[in-house]
């Protein structure tokens, strides 16, 4: 993966910043200079690649904050802001002329407020965090990434987290309600709040999914919902990919939208059963854990549905959960899913496209014919429900080779995504790993138009460079307008 | 002062294309319903996109229908409910509010200028459900954002900006909307006779239990007596157990009715469509702000201006026809806001939409930024310049 190169007289000068930037920030150990407390930062959840950043900040307050990116802004020193670290492309990989913005110590959760539904959270609140501090009143925060006990709050509003609820209860995006945050000039800016609409332009939309690109995210309003009074769960067998994928179709067809609409295939469920024994089948060939979750009136009736739906699909084992004991094992299996495969691999691959669920027996039987070609084995665990795939190729990072095979298999996967009418990253986000391929989504015209609303946020492309964008344009450059054919007058077109 | 119909993407761009390189700016038109919605432009041509309209794709399982942006919502809402499927936004017809004649709105409309229903509450706004868009931006070059699945986070995500941007960045061809099952059955819990407090109160009471209020409103003047309302949908069974359980919980509110499902659908498609303020030519306001915030703020509002008024998302929206003030009550209504929350101009003469901020004055920093978005899609501000602001 090609970075920018490293500026050397930045790094030369690594111990003058720091003392800069030691004026800014009010606590003692703000600033991390040291090579040994600099290692600790790194990598990200992508581990496969790594970098030593110039320094690490760790600001307390937004003026903080304001104070260290104005400077960044003024002398031209790269930014990479960084959350829990948890990020799978790659989204906080440090630049080594550049330095880490943490937000560690934005932990705190600033206002609760049921009566509007919503949480006012500093951003390196985790996830399961703002649920934990609300769940003795029964509500939650419902976006649930399976990195929820360590991914900070700002992290997701950055990549736009998902989870296994996004079908009914939405991405990030559909639950955050304001941010605070600053720009790479110093300025503060408050997008959004405990009201629904804002008028203007939706650049809170923006921000959430900008993957560090556009600002630095510093308080976080998010919506917080009752929690569902009952959840039940079948865990469903069936004999192909092919059943299961027309049973998902099926009951939504229906007009069902379940809480949780989870599928793994053969080589998923062995790894998850024999790991933690939640008594999966063993003799078939896909494996569907359907929650539906609401009032107990509503999730007893579809629960009967779903089941009359399974078996017209061809269904040849039904469980139904008789309490939160059994439904939670049904879970445990597939939340295992990434450790289960890390015991059988030494290192696995994780990919992240979403296709349209109706090809999911086609990118199935892709992926058995690059296993073939690659000799590296793949287990798919797949949110059904909105069409996020979940490929875990298996391989080991010693033997010569395996890494960049491996690499090649997961673009092979998401150009075929793409292909098929999906897309590269469902909740993963793009970073430095699948910066290359979005050509293959993108055209010129499309990603130079993303960029140039980078350029209005930050002209000089200071915060989080190498992410993102295959290629990088100057601001001047693409703001230029290329008059065609010397072009003036209106073109001889139906005038009425 | 002319017409343009580009029958095509290509003649679109040459269009776009010349009117950048000749700096005159375009006024967006496809049905023409919201005409009279927004800042009024007066620009020196019109760009008319009827000829974008069409559904291309719809996969009710894939719970994804792609459309031309021009294409009417009446016919996009007659093929989903083919399927039992529907856009769960709740699009609002606003014509006679605005009293316009045009045949229907459009997609492209409604997600230009993000509108959403009551049930904005539980599923989210027009900016929610736009999965992809195709456009030509103000330097008239074709782009795309987001695509054809629901969950997508490759890019920047352009399909919210676009939604809500009231067509100053970029004239849409075609939009990708998620759509959702229509619900079985619909039953609203009626209570009676409630002031501003207490049924905002009582809203909240309907909104904090697990009975999954798909609806929340407040009508102080229906049939002479106020009336609050709160709207559960679902499969019959659920709905039967859950509107009976909300108003065995809502009791210390008064005793609450029952409404089936013809006249619920009735109720809210009169909310959705404002149509208690609709008739008149008094200047109308959609104020969003914190629900709990509202009854203080209709106070506020009551004591400066003669008004009438409901309330939806429940509380969270309110709705006020003035009467007889010289800004519309721009002034009062603003301050009594006191930047917490965002007012906007619904209906009003020509001359007072010039006159008045249309949309919540933004703060100078985020105004400055705002420029610079649009400026990096439209340069030469020729695209429905003034129609959101007077600058661009």
């Amino acid at each position: 993966m090609l970075m920018p190169e490293p500026d050397a007289a930045v790094i030369a000068r690594r111990s003058a910043i720091a003392a800069d930037l030691r004026r800014f920030c009010a606590a003692p150990d703000a600033v991390i200079e040291s090579e040994d407390e600099r290692r600790v930062y790194e990598s990200d959840g992508l581990t496969a690649y790594r970098a030593r950043p110039l320094l690490v900040v760790l600001p307390s307050t937004t003026e903080e904050v304001s104070r260290v990116l104005a400077y960044c802004h003024k002398t031209g020193l790269k930014v990479v802001p960084r959350g829990a670290g948890t990020s799978l492309s790659g989204g906080s990989l440090p630049l080594e002329d550049g330095i880490i913005l943490g937000l560690s110590k934005f932990n705190r959760i600033l206002e609760i407020d049921y009566d509007n539904r919503c949480a006012v959270v500093q951003p390196g609140v985790t996830n399961l965090g703002i649920t934990a501090a609300v769940q003795h009143a029964g509500f939650y925060y419902a976006p649930d990434p399976s990195s929820q006990i360590a991914c900070s709050i700002g992290g997701n509003v950055a990549e736009n987290s998902g989870g296994v609820h996004c079908l009914k209860y939405g991405l990030t995006t559909n639950n955050v309600l304001g941010i605070e945050t600053v720009l790479i000039d110093g300025t503060v800016l408050r997008l959004g709040g405990k009201h629904l609409d804002s008028g203007g332009y939706d650049l809170l939309g923006v921000m959430v999914g900008s993957e560090g690109l556009l600002g630095v995210v510093t308080e976080v309003t998010v919506r917080l919902l009752r929690k569902p009074s009952t959840a039940r769960a079948l865990l469903i067998g069936f004999p192909s990919n092919e059943s299961a994928g027309a049973c998902v179709a099926a009951i939504i067809g229906a007009g069902i939208i379940p809480g949780g609409m989870e599928m793994m295939d053969k080589p998923a469920i062995h790894a998850v059963e024999d790991f933690v024994h939640a008594g999966y089948p063993l003799d078939v060939e896909a494996l569907l854990i359907v929650e539906l979750d609401g009032p107990p009136a509503e999730v007893d009736h579809l629960i009967g549905r779903v089941e009359q739906i399974a078996k017209q699909c061809g269904s040849v084992s039904v469980r139904i959960s008789s309490s939160d004991e059994e439904r939670l094992t049904f879970w445990a299996g597939r939340k295992a899913a990434f450790p289960a495969v890390g015991r059988i691999s030494p290192d696995y691959y994780c990919v992240d496209p979403t296709i349209p669920r109706a090809k999911l027996p086609d990118i199935l039987k892709y992926m058995a014919e690059l296993s073939r070609k690659y000799g590296l084995r793949v287990a798919n665990v797949f949110h059904a429900g909105d069409g996020n795939l979940h490929p875990l190729i298996l391989y080991d990072a010693n033997e010569p080779g395996e890494l960049e095979r491996t690499e090649q298999f997961g673009a092979d996967i998401m150009r075929y995504s793409v292909e098929i009418g999906g897309c590269l990253t469902g909740e993963h986000g793009v970073g430095v790993e699948k910066r290359d391929l979005m050509g293959s989504m993108f055209s010129d015209a499309d990603l130079q138009q993303q960029q140039r609303l980078k350029c209005a946020f930050d002209p000089g492309g200071l915060l989080n460079p190498g992410k993102v964008f295959p290629q990088l344009h100057r601001c001047a450059e693409l703001g230029r307008l290329h008059v065609h054919r010397g072009q003036v007058r209106f073109p001889d077109l139906p005038r009425f | 002062m002319s017409r343009y119909r580009p029958a095509d993407e290509k003649q679109l761009i040459e269009i776009v294309a010349a009117a950048a390189a000749g700096e005159e700016a375009l006024e967006i038109v496809a049905g023409g319903s919201k005409r009279n919605l927004g800042r009024p432009p007066q620009l020196p041509h019109t760009l008319d996109v009827a000829a974008f309209a069409g559904v291309r794709q719809y996969e009710p399982e894939e719970l994804v229908l792609t459309a031309g942006a021009a294409t009417p919502l009446s016919e996009i809402e007659s093929a989903l409910a083919a399927k039992r499927q529907m856009l769960a936004f709740e699009p609002a017809d606003w014509r006679t509010l605005l009293g316009s004649t045009a045949a229907s709105p459009t997609l492209g409309g409604v997600v230009a200028c993000n509108l959403s229903g009551p049930r904005r509450i539980r599923q989210g706004a027009a900016r929610d459900h736009v999965l992809g868009v195709a456009a030509v931006s103000g330097r008239g070059e074709a782009f795309k954002a987001g695509g054809r699945v629901v969950k997508n986070v490759t890019g920047y995500d352009l399909c919210k900006l676009l939604a809500g941007s009231y067509g100053t960045l970029a004239v849409m061809t075609e939009i990708s909307v998620k759509v959702l099952p229509a619900p079985e059955a619909t039953r609203t819990v009626a209570l009676a006779g409630l002031d501003d407090a207490r049924a905002v109160a009582a809203m909240t009471h309907g909104l904090n239990s697990p009975h999954e209020l798909s609806g929340a409103a407040h009508l102080p003047k229906a049939d002479g007596r106020a009336q609050t309302i709160l709207r559960v949908e679902g499969p019959v069974p659920s709905v039967e157990a859950r509107s009976q359980a909300l108003r065995d919980e809502l009791k210390p509110f008064g005793a609450a009715e029952i409404v089936g499902d013809a006249e619920s659908i009735e109720l809210w498609a009169a909310v959705r469509d404002a149509q208690p303020l609709a008739v008149g030519e008094r200047a109308v306001w959609r104020v969003s702000l914190a629900p709990t915030a509202s009854p203080a703020f209709l106070g506020a509002v009551r004591a400066a201006l003669d008004v009438e008024y409901f309330l939806d998302w429940g509380g969270g929206l309110v709705w006020l026809a003035v009467q007889g003030a010289d800004d519309g009550g721009a002034g009062p209504i603003r301050a009594a806001l006191g930047g917490q929350g965002h007012a906007t101009l619904i209906r009003a003469s020509a001359a007072l939409r010039a006159a008045v901020p249309v949309f919540e004055p933004l703060p100078s920093a985020l105004a400055a930024l705002s420029a610079r978005v649009k400026d990096g899609f439209d340069p030469k501000r020729i695209l429905n310049r003034g129609r959101l602001y007077p600058e661009f």
